[in-house]
């Protein structure tokens, strides 16, 4: 028993899940828990997963020249390349933030053994 | 020749006491224990025994605390560093030959082998294999040490300024000496004799040995030189 919209089912899960992704992320960047700059790569990847679940015939184009039999598998791979994208983005800031806790935190221990020394001359 | 013992410990308690005042028997270098954010009373022991202490609010990884060592001995104008484990392994009596070495700038860093000698404490047999496998390695990429991943290390200004900027964070020892190498750095092995732990549990236990070799074998062929 096929339905109407059975021909349109995937389109409309497709772009619901874009929607609701850029929807969710826009709503935590007000809500200020999340920094623009950690948006940037989510909104991206939600706008191109929209455009490319509305625009059938460009999804068709891209996934014949790239050689994606199946159009609508394309979806999944632009979104693994977009997570792809974000945990590697991830990865850097980790390891930027580690440096800077490193530092931090030695400049936290020099300076308090700096005053501890301090009060101790001032004692005596 | 104005001289610091640094000693980077985590939760060494029970040891560091005995350490602290073992160096200050043996030579009258300044010590300071950098205490690596430990959970028990590692700090107050070392500053009993007559130690400075500098505490990380946090765990960095021993190649930090090393690094930490460092930066203060450059701010307070030492001339030479050396550094001693938290554990009791090193025998502080070669602290003054370490010393007079730098002084006499036969090197600008001088490490000290257990398998120059061969004597004393020899490790177990998976990890002298595993020091063994680094050590191949690290010739093949351009320093020659019996003993890469040894921790009893004296050090010039020259050395310092060399590691301090970048200073590898957890199992530094292979690293911070090809880093060194790349740097400019002379180095020269010296047989020492190493103890067992005095107390205290390693902090490489056997299921970080494999994470350790990877990450140092790693560090050693991507490294810039």
């Amino acid at each position: 028993m096929f339905h109407y919209y059975d021909k349109y089912l995937l389109e409309i899960v497709a772009l619901s899940l874009a929607v609701l992704l850029i929807a969710f992320v826009i709503g935590t960047v007000r809500r200020t828990s999340l920094n623009i700059r950690y948006a940037i790569l989510w909104l991206g990847a939600g706008g191109v997963l929209l455009v490319l679940s509305v625009y059938r015939p460009l999804l068709d184009y891209i996934a014949a020249a790239v050689g994606v039999r199946y159009p609508p598998s394309l979806l999944f791979l632009v979104a693994f390349v977009f997570l792809l994208m974000i945990v590697l983005h991830y990865s850097l800031v980790l390891s930027s933030h580690r440096d800077s806790i490193r530092r931090l935190s030695q400049s936290v221990a020099l300076l308090e053994h700096q005053l501890k020394s301090q009060e101790k001359r001032q004692r005596e | 020749m104005r001289c610091l013992v640094i000693i980077p410990a985590l939760n060494e308690a029970e040891a560091i006491g005995d350490v602290v005042r073992d160096i200050r028997a043996s030579c009258d270098a300044d010590v300071v224990v950098i205490d690596d954010g430990s959970s028990d009373a590692t700090g107050a022991n070392a500053s009993a025994a007559g130690a400075d202490v500098l505490r990380h609010p946090c765990n960095l990884g021993i190649g930090a605390a090393v690094q930490t060592g460092y930066l203060y001995a450059l701010e307070q104008g030492y001339e030479c560093v050396v550094r001693q484990d938290g554990d009791g392994q090193h025998d502080p009596a070669y602290i003054p030959q370490f010393v007079e070495l730098l002084a006499n700038d036969e090197a600008d860093i001088i490490v000290g082998s257990r398998f120059l000698a061969r004597e004393g404490y020899q490790s177990t047999i998976v990890r002298r294999l595993g020091i063994l496998i680094l050590s191949i390695i690290s010739t093949l990429v351009g320093t020659r040490t019996t003993d890469p991943t040894s921790g009893y290390w004296g050090v010039n200004r020259r050395a310092m300024e060399t590691l301090a900027p970048e200073h590898p964070d957890d199992y530094p020892e292979t690293e911070a000496l090809l880093i060194a190498a790349a740097g400019g750095c002379r180095i020269r092995e010296v047989p020492t004799v190493m103890r067992e732990r005095a107390a205290g549990q390693s902090s490489i236990s056997v299921l970080y040995s494999g994470f350790y070799m990877v990450k140092v074998i790693l560090a050693l062929l991507l490294v810039k030189r």
